[in-house]
């Protein structure tokens, strides 16, 4: 799963960009681990670093993210995932 | 003013839409059925809600809904009706909504049976829901009080955002006495605490919840500030020949009616009795019985109950002078005679005799 | 450039102010289906545009802490009752859109009576029914919905069917009814079913907002803690568990056909308000009563008139008061009840004097008036000394034995059929009760009577047989 090229950002150097990205709210996130188990193209993880709650939050491993929205309606908390997605309007 | 004949329980009805009453939530009981069955013919064409509900604990919750939404509400029942809303009178009192309830007592406990008896004055008075709040009481004893009592009962229970109970007995509420009504209605106020589903109202909660012991205590705090306002603003009181009285003789609803002619017959007699009515049971007139307790050689308090104001009366007292109790229970009425007999007794007791 | 796709529902608060502490995250526990519920519920009061119109019930339960997410209209109410709650917010607001939540303790056990009328009245309400099968708050006890074999803290070798029945199928049970318009049950497991329940919780908030009637979502919710298992074992256990026994699907949708489903009230001002309830205003001078008229009357009679039910003597006392009312005197009238009400008898007080009337109660009355033998043996002995009893002696064959009263035999049965009919005895003895008391108008009492029966043919019954009461008392020696 792993991807070296990745820049952090999902904009693959050298390719197509990926088409969305999740952000995690680290705080408000509580580890259940339902978007990890959702995700479509299993791009979603339990982290190795606790919050301050002491649960393991998600993390967007970085790449491959399609923007489907399927890991937000899978997390019961209001605030904690964020999906968004590539436009071409600039 | 418009002069009519008509049942306690129905002028009720006409001095809450007066009062600018929007809805009724009930449930039908005998001695109070008639405030239902005016309601649902009144309230309707007054623009306003009546419904019939599934039980007391649903009028009670229904009536706790409609006093959210800012508008006046009432309710009315009895005895058995009254047990089953106490949990929802503690909510209205916990969340601080104002409402109007009805009590039109019947004979207890259990199913007891529909005739007139005073033995809801602790359920009502001292609060049969659960935690530290208070209703106010009114004691209405003739059809002009149902209208005028119940009319100040609304705005009472705006002023306070506190359940307004109106306790009288089957008998005030099945009788009929010519009543004025005010020939004008009420514009109910408007209320910005209230949740009534627009921008203006959109931050508001109605809640009697408090998770944390210091915030509840903070609440009940302010709940206690309120109450003790109402003792020193709301307690009202008839005395009727008490100036001279030797013995004060306490009762209210039907009682106090049929304490007044007996009272007048004592007089007759040359016995110097004098009659003091609660107006409100809560707040008590604790004050002006104490302010008696200073000169009269005796109280007597007739209930139609095992006695249950008394305690109040002797909280007020404290000890001296005596007070005695005489109650019937059942859903008798004491008769004048009876009651003349009883009065004319205590006169004769020596140490109430001494300076009659 | 990326832009936010899915985020936080606007109707949700960004941050929790009402929460005590950590103001960022809910209270449910890690993989509740609450929060989901919430969020779609959210997701719909935005898209739909009411997020100001909605008046959102947090109930008793897991979701008792609900106003401290939803920036909406709150309301927190009684365990079970928000149904009764929302009825009587919604029948006030027509133009909000009120919200239930409950959860199966609160729903489907204490508040069973008041969510079935509701729905049974066909309240224009949305209802969102958790049922997880557990209490969650009271800390994993027994709901109406636990499985049969399921361990709780409450059933704690599994609910047994003998003992706790069988679990609960509220949305089959409310779909039996007439009233509610669209009922369905959704779960929240996986990516399809939490699309679907998305799907119901938008209609079924759209139903209200278009006037379509009840609805109610019910929704298979995960409840980790309370089973004591993970977010995804939980997830699964819905599936596997709770799916077989509480099928998916919607039970109900007659939406279609229920357009215009709204309560709302007539626009009466105050000023209206005395018509509609009759008050004719009355002149601020009240009539005295006319003393000289009367010399030699008692100004304060009690009277007492008893009969069977059906002979009138309710109406024979409130024609009595009326009048006595209109005159200037002050009137009670008091009716057989309680334990005075019993083997068909009716009886009625009424008090006339010009001093405000202390007791309403006759209990030694002045006059009385028998319409039957019962009566008149049950109270002979009550009246005063001096007093009068006027009895009907068509039907009454003994006469009164107190020497010390003025007995009128009044044949008032016999006279109202001369009269023309046998029904207005009534109306006899109210003329000879008139005539012996002498303090009111006898023509403002027929008018009275006339006005109560709009028939010319039974005005004049009424006034031939008011006449022949009057007269035989007048007619009569002493």
């Amino acid at each position: 799963m792993k991807r070296e090229d990745n820049d952090g950002n999902g904009e693959m150097k050298g390719s197509k960009p990926d088409r969305g990205r999740v952000e995690v709210a680290v705080e408000e996130c509580k580890g259940c681990g339902l978007c990890v188990e959702a995700c479509p193209v299993g791009v979603m993880r339990l982290g190795e670093g606790f919050n301050s709650h002491g649960y393991h939050p998600a993390e967007y491993t970085g790449t491959g993210c399609t923007g489907c929205g399927v890991c937000f309606f899978a997390c019961p908390e209001p605030g904690a995932i964020t999906v968004l997605r590539l436009t071409m309007n600039r | 003013m418009a002069r009519e004949l008509i049942k306690g329980n129905e002028a009720i009805v006409k001095a809450a839409l007066l009062a600018g009453c929007r809805s009724f939530y009930g449930y039908p009981i005998t001695p109070a059925s008639e405030i239902a069955e005016a309601a649902a013919r009144y309230f309707p064409l007054a623009g306003g809600t009546f419904l019939q509900a599934e039980s007391e604990i649903a009028s009670i919750n229904m009536v706790y809904g409609a006093a959210a939404t800012g508008e006046r509400t009432m309710t009315a029942s009895s005895g058995p009706g009254m047990s089953l809303m106490q949990e929802g009178i503690s909510y209205l009192a916990g969340a601080e909504l104002p409402c109007v309830i009805a009590d039109i007592t019947r004979g207890g406990p259990g199913l007891g049976n529909i005739a007139p008896e005073q033995g809801d004055y602790h359920q009502i008075v001292k609060g049969g829901g659960h935690g530290n709040y208070r209703t106010i009481v009114y004691a209405p004893n003739s059809g002009q009080e149902m209208c005028d009592l119940t009319m100040l009962a609304f705005e009472v229970a705006d002023r306070y955002r506190n359940p307004v109970v109106l306790m009288t007995d089957g008998a005030i509420g099945q009788m009929m006495e010519p009543v004025d009504f005010p020939a004008l209605a009420v514009e109910a106020p408007v209320k910005s605490w209230a949740v009534r589903g627009n921008a203006e109202t959109r931050g508001n909660l109605i809640s009697s919840f408090h998770m944390l012991p210091e915030e509840l205590e903070r609440h009940e705090r302010h709940l206690e500030e309120k109450y003790a306002a109402a003792c020193r603003e709301l307690v009202r009181w008839e005395s009727w020949q008490t100036e001279d009285a030797g013995i004060v003789v306490i009762g209210y609803g039907i009682v106090s009616r049929i304490l007044r002619t007996a009272i007048g017959r004592v007089r007759e007699m040359g016995i110097r009795a004098g009659l003091l009515r609660p107006i409100t049971l809560w707040p008590f007139p604790e004050e002006e019985i104490k302010r008696l307790a200073e000169r009269v050689n005796g109280f007597l308090v007739v209930e139609m109950s095992n006695g249950q104001m008394v305690d109040d009366v002797r909280l007020a007292v404290g000890g001296r002078p005596p007070v005695e109790f005489y109650g019937r229970v059942g859903g008798t009425i004491p008769t004048t005679g009876e009651l003349v007999d009883r009065i004319v007794r205590m006169s004769e007791v020596s140490h109430v005799r001494q300076s009659i | 450039m990326y832009v936010k796709a899915y985020e936080r529902p606007q109707s949700l608060y960004r941050e929790f102010e009402r929460k005590a502490e950590d103001r960022r995250s809910t209270h449910y526990c890690p993989g509740c289906g609450h929060g989901n519920l919430h969020k779609y519920i959210a997701e719909a009061i935005d898209e739909l545009g009411v997020q100001d119109r909605t008046i959102f019930i947090s109930p008793v339960g897991c979701s008792v802490y609900g106003y401290q997410y939803f920036d909406v209209g709150n309301i927190q109410v009684a365990h079970g009752r928000a149904p009764a709650v929302a009825t009587a917010m919604k029948r006030a607001l027509p133009e909000s859109l009120v919200v239930s939540y409950q959860g199966d303790g609160d729903l489907a056990a204490i508040g069973g009576n008041e969510i079935m009328h509701a729905a049974n009245r066909g309240e224009n309400l949305t209802v969102f029914f958790i049922n997880n099968a557990i209490y969650g708050m009271t800390g994993g006890q027994m709901a109406p919905t636990t499985l049969l074999g399921q361990k709780t803290a409450t059933t704690p070798f599994g609910r047994v069917l003998q003992s706790e029945g069988y679990p609960l199928r509220v949305g089959e049970l409310l779909a039996s009814l007439e009233g509610p318009s669209y009922i369905e049950r959704v779960a929240l497991y996986d990516t399809a079913s939490r699309m679907k329940a998305r799907r119901a919780v938008h209609k079924a908030l759209k139903n209200q907002i278009e006037g379509r009637g009840f609805s109610l979502v019910e929704v298979l919710s995960p409840c980790p803690t309370g089973w004591g298992l993970s977010p995804n074992e939980a997830c699964d256990w819905v599936r596997e568990q709770l799916l077989p026994v509480y099928p998916l699907g919607v039970l109900r949708d007659q939406s279609e056909h229920r357009e215009g489903w709204v309560r709302r009230r007539a626009i009466v001002t105050p000023a209206e308000i005395p018509h509609v309830l009759g008050l004719r205003e009355t002149a601020e001078t009240v009539t005295v009563p006319n003393r000289e008229r009367i010399s030699g009357a008692n100004l304060h009679p009690r009277i007492k008139i008893a009969g069977f039910g059906g002979q009138g003597v309710l109406f024979l006392g409130k024609i009595l008061a009326e009048a006595g009312m209109h005159e200037g005197w002050h009137v009670s009238w008091f009716p057989s009840y309680g334990p005075e009400m019993r083997g068909g008898t009716a009886n009625c007080h009424v008090s006339l004097s010009d001093q405000p009337i202390g007791s309403p109660i006759v209990s030694d009355p002045t006059l009385l008036i028998a319409l039957n033998r019962p009566s008149l043996e049950r109270f002979e002995a009550e009246v005063v000394s001096g007093g009068t009893i006027i009895y009907d002696c068509s039907l009454i064959d003994v006469a009164p034995a107190r020497p010390d009263i003025d007995a009128i035999a009044l044949p008032a049965t016999t006279l109202a059929t001369d009269a023309g009919n046998a029904r207005v005895a009534n109306v006899v003895a109210l003329g000879a009760c008139l005539a012996k008391m002498g303090m009111l108008n006898r023509e403002a009492v027929t008018h009275m009577l006339d006005d109560l029966s709009r028939e010319k043919g039974k005005q004049e019954v009424n006034g031939r047989a008011f006449e022949a009461g009057y007269r035989f008392v007048l007619d009569s020696p002493g």
